[in-house]
């Protein structure tokens, strides 16, 4: 006979799995508050709220925040405009080779980090362009545009053609159509993309370490720090920040979306 | 003065002739369907009118003016679309008012002409409801406010009842024949449904491979087809082959005769077989073959009946005998 409850087994392979997936993230939350500031010992020691003060006052910390934040916001800036543009040619008009296109579009999401970042790091060298947040914002944005681009795409798909003819019919030109019908049919669309483009940047570390010069974004700082036996506790309250920056952004995609369409991207 | 002239205007893509060669002039004030197979080119036309296509030959001329080049939104015409083409996003009183806040109207004017408009189609109180919480027909008189807010000089309708089930469409036929009556706007009319064409339009166009038929009152296709493509396609005329009018008649041509006008008599000019009788409850269909010409009659509820295989005499007035052009 079937039971609609789980079986016991089954339960415990579920807490099991759950804790396997979120207790290393906790543990990392839980060094953010020790005293010992050498080793992660486990338990620690005593409990202080010291290293918020200290992390508050690392310009390092500072810097490379601000670096970070200034990259994702600007490749989610160009991902934005160049996915949008791409998903409307492609889904808009028919044109030889337009699967193709549609395809390389999506491809540097399939490609492994690495390769991407060594194919960047030799096209840059080729091109003798020097190493700074410019080369950091075309590495992140290779992958940025591919999130947007599909979730603008998904969102076409299902805007009906005839509006924009409708649009038209009704006396409104190219720009009033693109104003009043194109863009609040995928506003959320791309919200959604900037959000999650803006996460994947935020904490990428692969093509980050072949595109960037000397400069560190947060992910690589924390990195290094961690190489380097210094105020470790301070590494567990910049992740932790970390963890809240990317969380809310997903978070937000994930409930504006729910139960329209598939949020595109979301595994890289 | 002509609302709308087609003069040899072809729109070709590639190599297919979507529209090929199509003269037309549609009269103002008129009701005009363009009916047709898919395919034969008649919804092609509408989008010549439209704007949303340009023709590769030809002129086009709506009231006196060229349009060939004009952009839609430069055209004094609206369109309702097969699919209603409603904004989702815009609730029933934004969409209709739609065309107005483009054309710069205030709030306030745009919403109360939106409102009068959907009076019109008898929607009034449905202003605030999405698109989304409409049922079909529902849709249909949104699209159609839509477009007749804007006051259009000729209103285009691209198989607007083609989604709606049976007793909606016909309830929507007669209601658009007497809004058409009420506002003496042009109407022009895109359908497959040859019912649906002769019971609204002024006159009608009979569209095949991209080239006009045959254009005339719908009494004109009815009971006086040019062409046995015609005969065929609007409604179930029986087709007479060329052989068979030459011994009847001793003239070499098709020749078609309504089903209701055909008659089982004793003695007639042409013997058939019965292969099979269906009623439809005004009248019974009698499927008769004669040699290889399948025909159709329908007799009155009140005539005889014949059985089943049984052989019998068909007769016929001699006007009801309708003679046409050879060839397709």
């Amino acid at each position: 006979m079937h039971s609609d409850r789980a079986p016991l087994s089954l339960k415990i392979a579920a807490a099991a799995g759950l804790l396997f997936m979120h207790l290393p993230i906790l543990l990392i939350f839980a060094y953010a508050f020790t005293t010992e500031e050498k080793s992660f010992a486990w338990p620690p020691p005593g409990l202080t709220l010291k290293w918020f003060a200290v992390t508050w006052n690392r310009p390092d910390v500072w810097a490379a925040l601000q670096l970070s934040l200034k990259v994702a916001a600007i490749s989610t800036g160009m991902a934005l405009v160049l996915g949008a543009f791409c998903a409307a040619a492609v889904s808009r008009s028919r044109f030889f080779g337009r699967e193709t296109i549609s395809l390389m579009v999506i491809l540097p999401i399939a490609l492994p980090g690495v390769v991407t970042g060594i194919a960047l790091r030799s096209a840059f060298s080729i091109a003798d362009v020097p190493f700074s947040t410019w080369t950091i914002v075309l590495g992140h944005a290779t992958f940025c545009v591919v999130v947007v681009y599909n979730n603008a795409v998904a969102r076409f798909r299902r805007t009906s053609g005839s509006l924009i003819e409708a649009s038209m019919d009704l006396g409104a030109n190219s720009f009033q159509t693109l104003r009043h019908v194109i863009m609040p049919n995928i506003a959320t669309a791309l919200l959604v993309g900037g959000m999650l483009a803006f996460a994947l940047s935020f904490d990428e570390v692969i093509v980050t370490t072949f595109t960037a010069g000397q400069q560190q974004t947060l992910p690589i700082w924390m990195l290094e720090e961690l190489v380097r036996p210094r105020e470790r506790p301070v590494t567990n309250v910049v992740a932790m920040v970390v963890v809240l920056v990317t969380l809310l952004p997903i978070l937000g995609a994930y409930y504006l979306t729910r139960g329209t369409d598939q949020v595109a991207g979301q595994g890289k | 003065m002509s609302a709308v002239t087609f003069d040899h205007v072809s729109r070709h893509f590639g190599a297919v002739k979507a529209v090929d060669g199509v003269s037309l002039d549609i009269a103002e004030g008129e009701f005009f369907a363009m009916l047709g197979p898919s395919g034969s080119g008649k919804t092609t036309c509408l989008r010549l009118i439209a704007g949303f296509e340009r023709p590769t030959a030809g002129n086009i001329r709506i009231f006196g003016d060229p349009v060939q080049n004009l952009p839609p939104y430069k055209r004094n015409v609206n369109t309702v679309f097969q699919d209603y083409a409603l904004f989702p996003h815009l609730n029933v009183i934004d969409n209709v008012a739609y065309g107005l806040m483009i054309a710069g109207q205030g709030r306030r004017q745009r919403h109360a002409a939106a409102e009068e408009a959907l009076e019109l189609v008898r929607l009034s109180g449905y202003g605030a409801r999405k698109p989304s919480e409409l049922s079909g027909g529902q849709r249909q008189r949104v699209a159609l406010a839509r477009a007749l807010v804007n006051k259009p000089r000729v209103l285009l309708l691209d198989e607007p009842l083609g989604a709606l089930d049976l007793r909606l469409r016909e309830q929507m036929q007669e209601e658009l024949k007497s809004l058409q009556r009420q506002l003496r706007i042009t109407f022009v009319f895109v359908t497959h449904d040859q019912g649906e064409a002769l019971s609204m339009a002024d006159r009608v166009a009979v569209f095949d491979h991209g080239q006009i038929i045959q254009t005339g009152t719908p009494e004109d296709i009815y009971f006086r087809p040019e062409v046995p493509f015609v005969a065929d396609f609007v409604g179930s005329s029986n087709v007479l082959p060329e052989a068979l009018v030459a011994r009847l008649t001793g003239e070499s041509r098709p020749a078609s005769i309504r089903p209701e006008r055909l008659k089982l008599a004793a003695e007639g000019p042409l013997r058939a077989r019965v292969t099979g009788l269906s009623f439809l409850g005004l009248a019974t269909r009698v499927s008769l073959e004669a040699g290889d010409t399948r025909l159709t009659c329908l007799l009155p509820q009140d005539a005889a009946r014949p059985a089943e295989g049984e052989d019998v005499a068909l007769d016929w007035e001699p006007g009801d005998l309708h003679m046409m052009k050879a060839g397709a």
